[in-house]
């Protein structure tokens, strides 16, 4: 009875913290982009105004049942993919179900959201969202595959699917896999930019050419929850790049360091680019991600 | 005080609080007006660090801000673009072209007033209005919001008909549906 109610509450403790850290972070991600700029930018907690504010609005747009529950997958899927996420390599309160899971149907959940999205995009009828949606689909076929390639890298050589099992390969041998197999490390991140959609790879949510795509028809509450939505999936995508190859993280300080430097990545990269075509993105990840995966691949096998 | 109708509660504050300080601005760029927008959003000026937003459609916005003269025919896009919009939602008449004409006074084509047709909260005024206007007539609908009177939603709910009438004396041929939200 005890374990269950810890677990139910570390559950609830997980999204939040997911749901913080992750808004932090897009609040972080403005303020970046601000400085490079030479501006003040909004202050750090501004996304968290943001989404008090697409709460309290008023929402009377009907288009058919799916449009109302494309946010709500989302949100199922983002929040779904964190429990089988390990937070923290040790202790009782952030282990929620990351025993069960393992990096296989992790790779499949993640997808799951963006399929739902696309699935309550297109009963809206708008033809940007229409568009929006096949950009996305491109773009995840572009970078899924130097991802999944990475992963069965890292599989094949250490002979785990597991993701506790990759910490604990960590632990034993004293070095990050970032540094035990840096090729997969190479395409991953590479990888990681598509998977976040900042600029240069921002074409699904293009506001000057599609007006933001798959959400153009989104506002008000919906807007809200596909904005938590992406900040508690942003905080998975880091969760789990820093268990996979940084070693996990002990304590919370720990994990914030780690993931925000991994964060900056993307963010970095993001504000000195402008924004690629719709092949562009996909030959980038066809090239030097595809080379370093295969690279990968053959420094696992031999 | 605790028998006041119109006093604040508490989670009017919270929600007023928020959504001074998160405007998405759909800016209907019709006239001249539109190429003041880029200076006031980036680095010179940085509305964003007040808050200033823009949005990408209606459906998403919580401003619109009409900046310049209209004439009929874009007055048409207005109304359907402003009844698309989600409440709350609130407007900015920008520029002397949107409060008597400006130097279309005399026009045969362009609107003159436009709270006449749709419900206006802030006027700026100037031909052109420069970023520092822009700023201080963003700070005028926040001051506004917080104080709870930026209601030309509702205004706009309950004298539907008057309104109505205006657009359809500018706009023959009545294309719209009687109300699209």
């Amino acid at each position: 009875m005890n374990t269950i109610l810890i677990q139910i509450l570390g559950a609830l403790a997980t999204i939040l913290l997911a749901f913080i850290v992750g808004m932090f972070y897009g609040g972080a991600h403005r303020k970046v982009i601000a400085r490079i700029q030479n501006r003040v930018g909004p202050p750090i907690y501004q996304n968290f105004i943001d989404v008090l504010k697409l709460y309290s609005k008023e929402t009377s747009i009907n288009h058919g049942v799916m449009q109302h529950m494309g946010p709500v997958f989302a949100i199922t899927a983002s929040i779904t993919s964190l429990m089988f996420v390990p937070i923290l390599t040790d202790g009782n309160w952030f282990s929620n179900l990351n025993f069960s899971g393992d990096l296989v149907f992790l790779v499949y959940m993640m997808v799951f959201g963006s399929l739902g999205m696309a699935l309550g995009a297109g009963q809206t009828g708008n033809p940007n969202s229409a568009i929006g949606v096949t950009r996305g689909l491109s773009q995840m076929v572009g970078y899924e595959i130097p991802f999944v390639m990475a992963m069965v890298a890292l599989m094949t050589q250490f002979h785990t699917t597991s993701i506790t099992g990759m910490i604990a390969v960590q632990q034993q041998s004293g070095t990050w896999l970032m540094f035990s197999n840096p090729f997969a490390f190479m395409a991953a991140i590479m990888a990681m930019l598509g998977m976040f959609s900042y600029a240069p790879f921002d074409i699904v949510t293009a506001p000057a050419e599609v007006s933001s795509g798959p959400i153009s028809e989104f506002g008000g509450k919906y807007l809200g929850m596909m904005m938590t939505s992406g900040s508690i999936f942003a905080f998975v995508k880091l969760a789990l790049f820093v268990d996979i190859f940084m070693g996990g993280a002990s304590n919370l300080v720990v994990l914030v360091i780690k993931t925000f430097a991994l964060y900056m990545i993307p963010v970095l990269y993001g504000v000195i680019s402008p924004r690629y075509r719709t092949e562009q993105a996909i030959t980038y990840f066809w090239k030097w991600p595809l080379f370093f995966g295969f690279i990968a691949i053959l420094y696992a096998a031999f | 005080m605790y028998n006041d109708k119109n006093a604040q509660t508490i989670v009017d504050y919270i929600q007023n609080f928020t959504r001074k300080n998160s405007l998405f601005m759909l800016a209907y760029g019709t006239g001249c007006g539109a190429i003041e927008l880029p200076a006031t959003l980036t680095s010179r000026y940085d509305a964003e660090r007040l808050g200033v937003r823009g949005a990408a459609t209606p459906r998403q916005a919580d401003l619109l801000l009409i900046t310049g003269y209209l004439s009929t025919k874009t007055l048409k896009r207005v109304i359907r673009v402003y009844e698309q919009m989600q409440d709350p939602k609130y407007v900015i008449g920008f520029g002397s072209c949107t409060i008597n004409g400006g130097m279309y006074w005399d026009s045969y084509n362009t609107i003159k007033l436009l709270d006449k047709y749709i419900p206006v909260d802030v006027y700026i005024n100037g031909c052109m209005p420069r970023p520092e206007s822009v700023i201080s007539g963003f700070q005028e609908l926040k001051r506004l919001i917080a104080a709870g009177k930026a209601d030309g939603a509702k205004k706009y709910k309950e004298n539907l008909e008057w309104y109505r009438e205006n657009q359809k004396k500018v706009l023959k041929n009545w294309p719209l549906v009687e109300y699209n939200w």
